[in-house]
């Protein structure tokens, strides 16, 4: 049967029936309605003020090129500045690949790029190296847990070398979903305290953190990217099968097949979460070391390092970190026991 | 009876990895007994192109969920997906969702 016509302009051929409402677009109304949710989703939330410097977390794929294609093209009606931000976490044979895609969209759409590494900011740690530092540990996804929390504290940094007052990614409705199911999964009610909203508001110094895409859906995202034609880095990262996300997006694929809106409820349903009192978490204090919002002695990215350095990376890993909870008693700090020396302080950052 | 056909295959968003890395097939399909709609294309390509694990691609009679499929760039969903009647010249393209972004 030949497609039906765009109910917006009633002129072109429909190429797509959107997820939530049904109805049927063009390619040009699509983008189009795309692109203004996006702006809705930024200016109703109050995102990105006139005037600030938005640090685009870029890594090449799909996600981050239609998020800094997106606001490239809104830029001047919000008034604000991009800066593309890439992370090398020193993973071989992909990462470089990937910053070959970013390099390219930097130079086609004149945005400057900065690339942090692992290896400069974290004393040589390399996601390669964490790997096979746990690799021995049985718990062969424990190098994606890793990634995770060290490629937010680089991307902040990578902000704050380049004068931003925010930073953006491109998580979609999907990932948003998936994180939900995880962190439910996992028993971590601290996550899913904070999990719903739209922005961090940059809680203990750090810079104000937000998704424009957090709304759209991933099949939507890679329309868009077809439709306009942008070229993005399509390939999975060689550590992913290991990680623990790859068993919710199975289930939410699932999930999807048999109830479309499935993606979206779960966003909101974590949104409108409430925990009973015995499960919220204490307020956040100071890391001891570099100051980051952490809700013990040590941030993650420190006690992830530090179990590192010290040869026992599984220290700061799991529910309740006993491992850390090991090394010293609550309250009024004790000299840590000593270990293999490290070969240099952790940058303070 | 369903004549012979000339289509394009493509595949897209990684999905070509299966495919020796190869984006662009231009395809003969033969005269069969049975039409061809995407449900037989499926099969053919299960058949002649698919080089490595079929289940990242293909699941049941219809493609893995996270693949997507568009029929001269229009989402075949709105075309009646597996029992779309494929004409000649039509250009079918399975983009993979399935990695990060």
């Amino acid at each position: 049967m030949p497609a039906p016509q765009c109910a917006s302009c009633h002129k072109a051929r429909a190429a797509l029936r959107r997820p939530r409402s049904g109805q049927a677009l063009c390619t040009n109304c699509f983008c189009a309605a795309f692109e203004a949710e996006v702006l809705h989703t930024v200016v109703a939330g109050r995102l990105l003020p006139p005037g600030a410097v938005v640090a685009v977390g870029a890594s090449g794929g799909k996600d981050s090129t239609v998020l800094a294609h997106v606001l490239r093209e809104l830029a001047p009606r919000l008034g604000i500045s991009l800066h593309l931000v890439a992370v090398d976490e020193g993973i071989g044979g992909y990462r470089d690949a990937a910053l070959a895609a970013v390099r390219r969209q930097a130079a086609r759409w004149e945005l400057p790029l900065t690339v942090v590494a692992y290896a400069e900011l974290f004393g040589g740690w390399t996601m390669d190296a964490v790997a096979r530092s746990t690799a021995g540990s049985g718990r062969s996804r424990s190098c994606c847990t890793f990634c995770g929390v060290l490629r937010r504290r680089a991307l902040e940094e990578g902000a704050r070398r380049v004068g931003a007052t925010h930073v953006v990614t491109g998580h979609n409705a999907d990932d948003m979903a998936e994180t939900v199911l995880m962190n439910f999964l996992r028993g971590d009610a601290g996550r899913l305290a904070r999990g719903g909203g739209l922005g961090s508001p940059g809680e203990g110094g750090a810079l104000p953190r937000c998704r424009p895409l957090q709304l759209a859906s991933q099949k939507e995202v890679v329309l868009y990217a077809h439709f306009r034609r942008l070229d993005y880095f399509s390939e999975e990262c060689v550590y992913a099968p290991e990680a623990f996300r790859g068993h919710a997006r199975d289930l939410l694929k699932l999930l999807e097949a048999a109830r479309p809106s499935a993606v979206l409820d779960l966003v909101h349903s974590a949104e409108r979460l409430a925990l009973a009192p015995a499960a919220r978490p204490p307020p956040p204090g100071a890391c001891s070391r570099c100051g980051a919002l952490a809700s013990r002695a040590l941030c993650q990215a420190c006690a992830l390092l530090d179990g590192l350095n010290r040869g026992r990376p599984r220290l700061a890993i799991g529910k309740g970190r006993r491992g850390l909870d090991e090394e010293g008693p609550p309250g009024p700090r004790e000299p840590q026991p000593s270990g293999p020396p490290t070969s240099e302080p952790i940058p303070g950052f | 009876m369903a004549a012979p056909l000339s289509v394009q295959v493509e595949f897209g968003g990684g999905a070509e990895l299966l495919f020796d890395g190869v984006k662009k097939h231009q395809v003969t399909l033969p005269g069969q007994e049975e039409p061809w709609d995407i449900r037989n294309l499926l099969v053919w390509i299960k058949k002649n192109l698919l080089k490595e694990r079929p289940e990242l691609f293909i699941r049941g009679d219809s493609v893995r969920p996270g693949i997507l499929v568009l029929v001269n760039d229009a989402d075949w969903e709105l075309l009646g997906e597996l029992d779309y009647q494929l004409q000649d010249q039509d250009s079918i393209l399975f983009i993979s969702t399935l990695h990060g972004g």
